[in-house]
């Protein structure tokens, strides 16, 4: 009978007012709707969404907790798996993941699983939850690199385990791409992120801002004269990418990490804040992930027509569904099948437009994914005064320069096992500067994983 | 937080600040720069190093108030903190890796622009102490505007000073010393090093052009994080797109596209110009 009752739908911000504010889209859900929700689940004896999850939650186990109102049960049920739930409840793509092979799903709407976690999550933020206990102090010391989700999650485990860890953070402020990526309006930074690294200082973990490890410091000073038993990279993969088309050096063509970071880590859409951002009139946001959904939504929020240029169709967009979804509520414009060629300036160096193609899908390439074709002869211009290119990022090379001995393949990326440890010995890494940018999930996942490597290397002296 | 030591004016809206950052002294090397934050809503700025003593753990900026986040820093008094200093970023200079061996018979030509005098000083004295000669030219429009003309003295082989109205030393541009020491005074250099205004760079290397001088300049271009994240750095090298703060801060000044670079540089001036009048209205207007 569960799966009668419809999806509890989500309160939201009215479009037309979220537009112009940078609060939270998504409101949440309430205690009741949560438990009204939380009925939907069938319990399958054998879950597919455990087996759709990257950390492998058991999501029948908290939806029980929630259904019964033991939400501290549910919280424990939770972080058995994931350290930090009230930020991948809002920012995994669970209609690839755990709801996407809910078997609700299949003649109807999956359990909202994302929206379950997240209310839990918030919950214990609220009540103040220690849903796990710290083993005693065992006099070891962990270094972090980045204060993303990879070292954060890798942060916790190590100092419930018992290790002396302290993370380095190159930016001014806690959190990596959480604070400097991922926008307001979908992840809160003072009520999600910052609780959550409030939470690992009460474990004891500390955080050094303002340092560069390969330039401040390296991970050789790190291991030989600062007495760390090993060290956990998990730098992310920050570098923009640029299409390498004419006109991309004009002024108004940014990288969609510029104008994010201008945006909110600079917080220069606040009046109060002195760092500027260019919004301009047009802003043609070219990719389909969730960074240009990120980057087009907050150039809307800053008062500009805001288009998409992506050069698949909607249905290979890679961002978030509810993310196109938000977007489109929100005005913006999206143009598929369309790839730019040239952008084009003005005499005095000012981007005036784009110069585009129209395109076709052909056969699938090796992602599986249809690849697009130009369509003969159907250049156009598209007006705009600011490009925005969301086309992906890479691994900083400085931590592969700077250290002896540590492998990356051919995209940059640093070579590491299942279990994170790297061609260094005593040098772990996980997240994106392993994997190429991916998901939070992923990353919390793989710094998890190399948590439990580091303890058995140093329970195993170091061998 | 990172607190201010010492701080003294060294010309007009040019003040010397010296700053406790042991991890960036430790690692500082001639070329580098730091990114100064002024307080939680100031902007992340790029400012050179114009000197780093590893034993006392302080490294000295030297910073022109143009902007709304120069001005509050050079409003702070010793004692006050900076809320953010990281680095040392960007690759240190060429000669830095060089062995004695192939640094010993080099002769070095510094031409050293306005407040860019700064960033030329520390470059200087690793040579002299390294035993390599180096004649510094400094630039400015009037004497009152020249800095580390003491200090440069003092690890320069030869000092130069040209100002645009002939106050002191050379009458006329950087540009036209150069010509004069290689032409008139048959002057024999390896490499220049030219660091000041974009337009200044321009021209010098221009100037050296002509006589196949290589020459390597240090490009001042917009960035927010300055770790190779953003991109605002951007610059054509070559033909090829690099960015500043991970690929240089030095490049190869023959190859730089400059006016691009000058361009580029202006991109948030008219906002520039905006907060300007605003911080002016709320800190001097009372």
């Amino acid at each position: 009978m569960a799966n009668k009752i419809p999806r509890v739908s989500v309160r939201e911000q009215d479009p037309r007012v979220r537009a112009t504010n940078f609060d939270e889209v998504c409101y949440g859900y309430d205690g009741e709707e949560a438990r009204t929700e939380a009925s939907r689940c069938l319990g399958c004896k054998n879950p597919r969404c455990v087996a759709a999850c990257p950390v492998g939650i058991n999501i029948p186990a908290f939806i029980g907790k929630v259904l019964e109102g033991d939400m501290a049960a549910a919280s424990a049920v939770i972080a058995e798996d994931s350290s930090l739930p009230s930020i991948c409840g809002r920012v995994c793509p669970q209609e690839t993941q755990c709801e996407g092979s809910c078997i609700l799903g299949i003649k109807g709407e999956p359990v909202a699983i994302g929206k379950l976690e997240r209310y839990v999550g918030d919950w214990s933020l609220e009540n103040d939850c220690k849903s796990c206990d710290k083993a005693p102090a065992n006099g070891h010391r962990v270094a972090v690199i980045g204060s993303g989700p990879s070292g954060l999650a890798c942060a916790s485990d190590l100092a419930k385990t018992g290790y002396d860890v302290t993370v380095f953070e190159a930016l001014h402020k806690l959190g990596g791409v959480l604070v400097y990526g991922i926008p307001e309006f979908r992840l809160p930074k003072e009520r999600i992120v910052a609780r959550e690294i409030d939470s690992l200082r009460e474990l004891g973990v500390k955080f050094e801002t303002d340092v560069v490890v390969g330039r401040t410091i390296t991970i050789d000073s790190l291991l030989d004269d600062e007495g760390f038993d090993a060290v956990f990279i998990g730098s992310g993969a920050g570098l923009p990418r640029f299409m390498g088309i004419e006109g991309e050096n004009l002024n108004g063509v940014v990288s969609a990490n510029e104008f994010l970071t201008r945006a909110n880590l600079m917080r220069a859409y606040d009046e109060g804040y002195d760092t500027p951002i260019y919004v301009g009139k047009r802003v043609a946001v070219v990719g389909g992930g969730n960074v240009a959904m990120d980057a087009v939504r907050t150039a809307k929020r800053l008062g500009a027509e805001a288009t998409i240029i992506y050069r698949r169709s909607e249905a290979e967009l890679p961002a978030r569904r509810e993310e196109v979804h938000h977007a489109k509520e929100e005005g913006i414009e999206f143009r598929m099948l369309t790839n730019p060629t040239r952008v084009l300036g003005t005499d005095n160096g000012w981007v005036r437009g784009l110069n585009c193609v129209e395109m076709e899908l052909g056969e699938p390439d090796e992602s599986g994914r249809r690849s697009p074709v130009v369509k003969e002869g159907s250049d156009f211009e598209l007006e705009c005064d600011v490009v925005i290119m969301a086309l992906g990022t890479s691994p900083n090379p400085l931590l592969k320069q700077t250290t002896e001995g540590l492998e990356t393949n051919r995209r940059g990326c640093i070579v590491a096992d299942e279990a994170g440890a790297t061609t260094r010995k005593g040098v772990f890494a996980g997240g994106d500067a392993v994997t190429g940018a991916a998901t939070v999930i992923l990353a919390m996942g793989a710094g998890r994983r190399a948590a439990r490597a580091i303890d058995e290397y140093i329970r195993n002296g170091k061998a | 937080m990172f607190k201010i030591v010492e701080k003294r004016p060294l010309a007009e809206n040019i003040w010397l600040l010296r700053v406790e950052a042991p991890r960036v002294a430790q690692s500082a090397l001639p070329g580098q720069f730091v990114i100064v934050r002024v307080d939680e809503q100031g902007e992340r700025v790029p400012l050179t190093i114009a000197d780093f003593d590893p034993a006392d753990g302080t490294v000295t900026i030297v910073i022109q108030t143009i902007g709304v986040s120069t001005r509050k820093m050079c409003a702070l008094a010793e004692g006050d903190c900076l809320a953010d200093f990281a680095g040392p970023l960007g690759n240190p200079s060429e000669f830095v890796k060089m062995s004695s061996e192939e640094l010993r018979d080099r002769r070095y030509l510094f031409v050293a622009g306005g407040v860019g005098t700064a960033p030329v000083y520390p470059q200087v004295k690793w040579l002299h102490e390294h035993g390599v000669a180096a004649d510094v030219i400094i630039g400015a429009k009037t004497e009152s505007m020249l800095i580390y003309t003491d200090e440069m003295a003092a690890v320069a082989d030869n000092l130069y000073i040209a100002t645009d109205d002939g106050s002191r030393g050379f009458k006329g541009m950087v540009t036209g010393k150069i010509k004069e020491l290689i032409e008139t005074e048959g002057k024999h250099y390896d490499e220049c090093v030219a660091i000041g205004p974009m337009i200044m760079m321009k021209f010098v290397t221009l100037t050296t052009r002509e006589y196949s001088l290589p020459t390597t300049v240090s490009l001042n271009a917009l960035m927010v994080d300055g770790t190779g994240m953003c991109g605002a750095c951007r610059v054509s090298v070559d033909g090829r797109m690099l960015f500043t703060c991970v690929d240089g801060p030095e490049f190869d000044g023959h190859k730089v596209d400059f006016d691009e670079a000058m361009r580029r540089q202006s991109m948030y001036r008219s906002h520039e110009a905006q907060a300007n009048e605003k911080h002016k209205c709320d800190c001097y207007g009372k």
